[in-house]
């Protein structure tokens, strides 16, 4: 099986090779007879010679499109190829090959099955080569839909192929995925990591690796865009839907990340600012900042520069991500995946900033744009607020992820940069972006004029503050989030505060609905919710966009419950008793179970409320006997108002007695909440507009103009 | 020009007196709870980091049977029952476990420059943007094609009422 694998890997080198050289050759001699067939048309017309002379360009033209097919389908035989080694290292696992190192240091005979097919991005190797299966996935996507612009497509395909032969020499040269043992075949593997050994960690790494690769499209297409001197912002649109889905697939990836790590890790949070969150977390903010201000260009022809910047960003920092997590030159708690593929990514890194950078500076000149602005007020400026927030949260992510390194280099000792560092510096920058999220709708391209953003903005702002002295006065025994009073506590401050700004996007997207909604009613007769569905479906996007800010608001709601957070920790008897917020735990029982894969130990625990029982808990510790490595399965209950978090964390020694800790984290529900609204949004967001039927007859000065369908603008 | 002067001169004087009511509050604000032993105990523990290689908060370190948590927390207690400040606890961890037990660069030398690049980059960023918008705005208007004129004042203000009308509320 080893040698089929192997054999597949080499296979979709030389595969992708093909695809890349014959792609560059079909598209240069495409360009060069373009023009000759224009210079000799042009010049040369009337002349006998000129007719072979056109029909050899022809001739040439034609082969150049039959070597552009051959590159086209080589891409399509890529994917095949390297699926078919994706297969075969699964089928690997699943029959316990240990001939093969990547199997044996990663499964076991016990494993269960799921994760036995989760063994293909478990660790290094097989990661690597379900990035490669996922970018070849994508390119047969592209390469299938070539029709819809042919040659931007070759373009797009080229630099596909370009980023495909990399990923693929790292995996024949650097990090095989089927390099066999030496010497004596073990009879049972390391097993899995424990900590990976929980459901969502089947599908965490797909959805991350799928936005962390996927932003490979619209780099493929803005710079395949910007070597042809793309005509128009037709590769904009094309470039906006494969970045929204991809978008869509990384904020589930990372907020998977968060729920797995909340969910396993056992400390009661769901971040920890750990360069490789960070490292997931850099392009989903440029991903962000791109998708609003693509909107710039499609509308105003503006930011054309900007874009093609955010695009390279976007998937430069995915690129620097995998960099940080393989190379170790950052400490991370994600050793699994360090290793010495650090400098093939460093290289990497390095020659498509080159490549980038010369293409940029030589066909800059095709991207200037004639910037107009009618006004400070207006969509236009508040695009370009949020892009620059958006960049400098990028930029403050990156720069405390670095800042240990510069820091050693510069005076000599490495200082850590945890989440005290990012609360004071990020929190207020995020604050910001909230406001715009709140002001931004309510501007109109163009021009705004302040009458009519006070007479939008006067309600909501009365909302937000109205709530804001709600939770200020009423008194904190009534639970998390009232009573905040933030004089006691910035964290508090910082509370009110996203919860106060989060009610006003929450207002502002409500009035954006009701008003469009009442038009279309006052026009149709029909009801306000049918009206509003309506309207919902005449412009998905920004209808969708908004339910995506509505769902950033309740995960922000989530975030602001932080700060009144607690935690006991206590060692339980029989019958002891623990009181944690309004919840008092009593201890049932304690035992130990055992299973193939994994012993267990654990604690039962009575769980009253108001004096009544109302649940009964079971947190876990597991000692996983292959790998010889123990792992805690927090028991959490969860409830719109806060998370009761049970940690079984190990025994005392001389009693036999478990020690628990408990934490009572509120408003969390809220954070998976909102990425479910998230995502609903961005779905709502790819479908297709109805039609438009509402006319307005033109005014008489423009009698000569054809009445035109108005539709509401983003 | 006397009377404007006046209102110049009651107007600074009001708004010093906002700034004062502010420093104030701002004084009240970091200072209120700041002396009670457990709040203490949680601030501070929750800006060192445990030394195990767990790359956890102290206070939020969960390995049971840790070496170096339970030790820590005992000696940040201890350093507030005697009585230190802040600044002598964190010096003290410091000296015995290094820079990186702390949670975050300090604000001395060369850590300030964390905090500091990221409201640079921010008030550089804002700057560019007005200067941006600003050579935008002063741009002349686009050239419009044979027998149009763009429409301006009065009639310009009637189609954005009509607009208004016909889709706002």
């Amino acid at each position: 099986m080893a040698e089929i694998g192997s054999f597949a890997l080499l296979l979709a080198l030389a595969l992708s090779v093909y695809s890349f050289l014959a792609g560059i050759i079909a598209l240069a001699f495409q360009k060069r007879t373009s023009s000759q067939l224009v210079g000799v048309t042009a010049g040369t017309s009337g002349i006998a010679a000129s007719g072979e002379e056109s029909s050899l360009i022809t001739t040439l033209r034609q082969a150049s499109e039959r070597i552009g097919e051959t590159a086209r389908r080589a891409g399509i035989a890529t994917f095949a190829a390297v699926l078919l080694a994706s297969v075969v290292l699964v089928i690997c696992a699943f029959r316990d090959d240990f001939s093969i190192a990547y199997i044996l240091h990663h499964s076991n005979r016990d494993l269960p099955g799921p994760y036995k097919f989760a063994v293909l991005w478990s660790g290094q190797e097989g990661s690597l080569l379900f990035w490669s299966l996922l970018l070849a996935a994508y390119g047969f996507v592209l390469r299938l839909r070539y029709k819809t612009d042919p040659r931007l497509f070759a373009y797009a395909s080229v630099v596909l192929s370009g980023v495909q032969i990399f990923f693929l020499l790292l995996l024949n040269f650097a990090a095989h995925p089927f390099a066999i043992v030496q010497g004596t075949i073990p009879a049972d593997g390391n097993g899995l990591n424990p900590l990976l050994q929980y459901p969502e960690m089947v599908i965490h790494p797909p959805m991350l690796y799928l936005g962390y690769v996927g932003f490979t499209i619209p780099f493929a297409f803005a710079l395949g865009a910007l070597i042809m001197k793309y005509p128009g912002e037709k590769w904009i649109n094309i470039t906006r839907r494969w970045t929204m889905v991809t978008w869509a697939f990384l904020t589930c990836g990372v907020f998977l990340g968060a729920h797995w790590a909340y969910s396993v890790l056992g400390w009661g949070g769901y971040w920890g600012w750990d360069p490789v969150e960070n490292a997931s977390l850099m392009p989903w903010l440029t991903g962000t900042a791109f998708l609003h201000s693509v909107m710039m260009q499609e509308k105003r022809g503006m930011l054309k520069m900007w874009n093609m910047w955010l695009v390279f960003a976007t998937f430069w920092l995915a690129i620097l991500g995998t960099f940080l997590t393989r190379s170790g030159i950052i400490s991370s708690v994600h050793a699994f995946a360090q290793s010495s593929i650090g400098d093939w990514f460093a290289w990497f890194l390095a020659i498509t900033l080159i490549v980038f950078v010369f293409f940029f500076f030589k066909n800059k000149s095709h991207l200037r744009s004639e910037h107009k602005l009618e006004s400070l007020v207006s969509r236009e400026s508040s695009f370009l607020f949020n892009n620059l927030l958006f960049v400098l949260l990028c930029f403050t992510v990156l720069w405390g992820t670095w800042f240990p390194k510069i820091s050693e280099l510069v005076q000599g000792n490495k200082v850590t940069v945890g989440a005290p560092f990012y609360n004071r510096v990020a929190i207020p920058v995020a604050l910001l972006l909230l406001i715009l999220t709140a002001v931004g709708p309510l501007l109109a391209w163009r021009k705004t004029s302040l009458e009519s953003l006070k007479r939008n903005f006067m309600w909501p702002t009365v909302g937000a503050v109205a709530v804001a002295v709600f939770l200020l006065i009423t008194p904190q025994s009534w639970g998390s989030p009232f009573g905040l009073k933030p004089w006691q506590d910035i964290s508090y401050f910082y509370s009110l505060m996203a919860i106060a700004l989060s009610v006003l996007v929450t207002l502002t997207v409500a009035s954006e609905f009701y008003r469009g909604g009442r038009v279309i009613s006052k026009h149709t007769g029909q009801g306000m919710f049918a009206s509003m569905v309506q309207l919902t479906h005449r412009n998905t996007r920004r209808y969708g966009g908004y339910i995506v800010h509505f769902g950033v608001v309740v995960v922000i709601i989530g975030f602001a419950g932080a700060a009144f957070n607690q935690d006991k920790e206590m060692e339980m008897g029989y019958g002891d008793k623990m009181t944690i917020g309004p919840y008092t735990l009593i201890c049932r029982s304690y035992t130990d179970d055992d299973a193939p894969n994994y012993a267990s130990e654990w604690a039962v625990l009575d769980v009253y409320k108001g004096g009544k029982q109302i649940d009964t808990m079971t947190p876990v510790r597991r000692f996983y006997k292959a790998s010889r490595q123990t792992s805690t399965m927090p028991d959490i209950r969860s409830t719109l108002n806060e998370d009761l978090y049970l940690v079984f964390e190990g025994l005392n020694q001389d009693n036999g007695h478990p020690i628990l800790k408990a934490h009572l984290n509120a408003l969390v529900m809220w954070i998976w909440m909102g990425v479910w609204i998230m995502l609903i949004g961005t779905v709502l967001a790819l479908i297709p507009n109805a039609p438009a039927p509402v006319r307005v007859p033109a005014p008489a000065r423009l009698e000569t103009a054809r009445t035109a369908p108005v539709v509401t603008g983003d | 020009m006397s009377i404007r002067r006046n209102s110049l001169s009651k107007r600074g004087a009001r708004s010093g007196k906002a700034f004062q009511a502010v420093v104030v509050s701002a004084v009240v604000f970091v200072l209120l709870g700041a002396g009670d032993p457990a709040t203490r105990f949680s601030e501070i523990g929750h800006q060192m980091m445990c030394i195990c290689g767990c790359n956890q908060i102290l206070l939020e370190c969960n390995h049971v049977g840790c070496p170096a948590s339970d030790g820590m927390r005992n000696e940040l207690m201890a350093s507030l029952t005697r009585g230190d400040s802040d600044s002598l606890v964190e010096q003290g961890f410091v000296q015995k476990y290094g820079p990186t037990v702390l949670a975050a660069p300090t604000t001395k030398g060369f850590d300030r420059a964390a905090y500091i690049m990221p409201f640079a980059a921010l008030i550089l960023g804002f700057g560019l943007i007005v200067l941006v918008i600003r050579s935008w705005k002063n741009r002349p208007a686009p050239a419009i094609a044979d027998g149009l004129s763009p429409v301006r004042g009065a009639e310009l203000q009637q189609f954005r009422d009509q607009a208004r009308k016909e889709t706002d509320l």
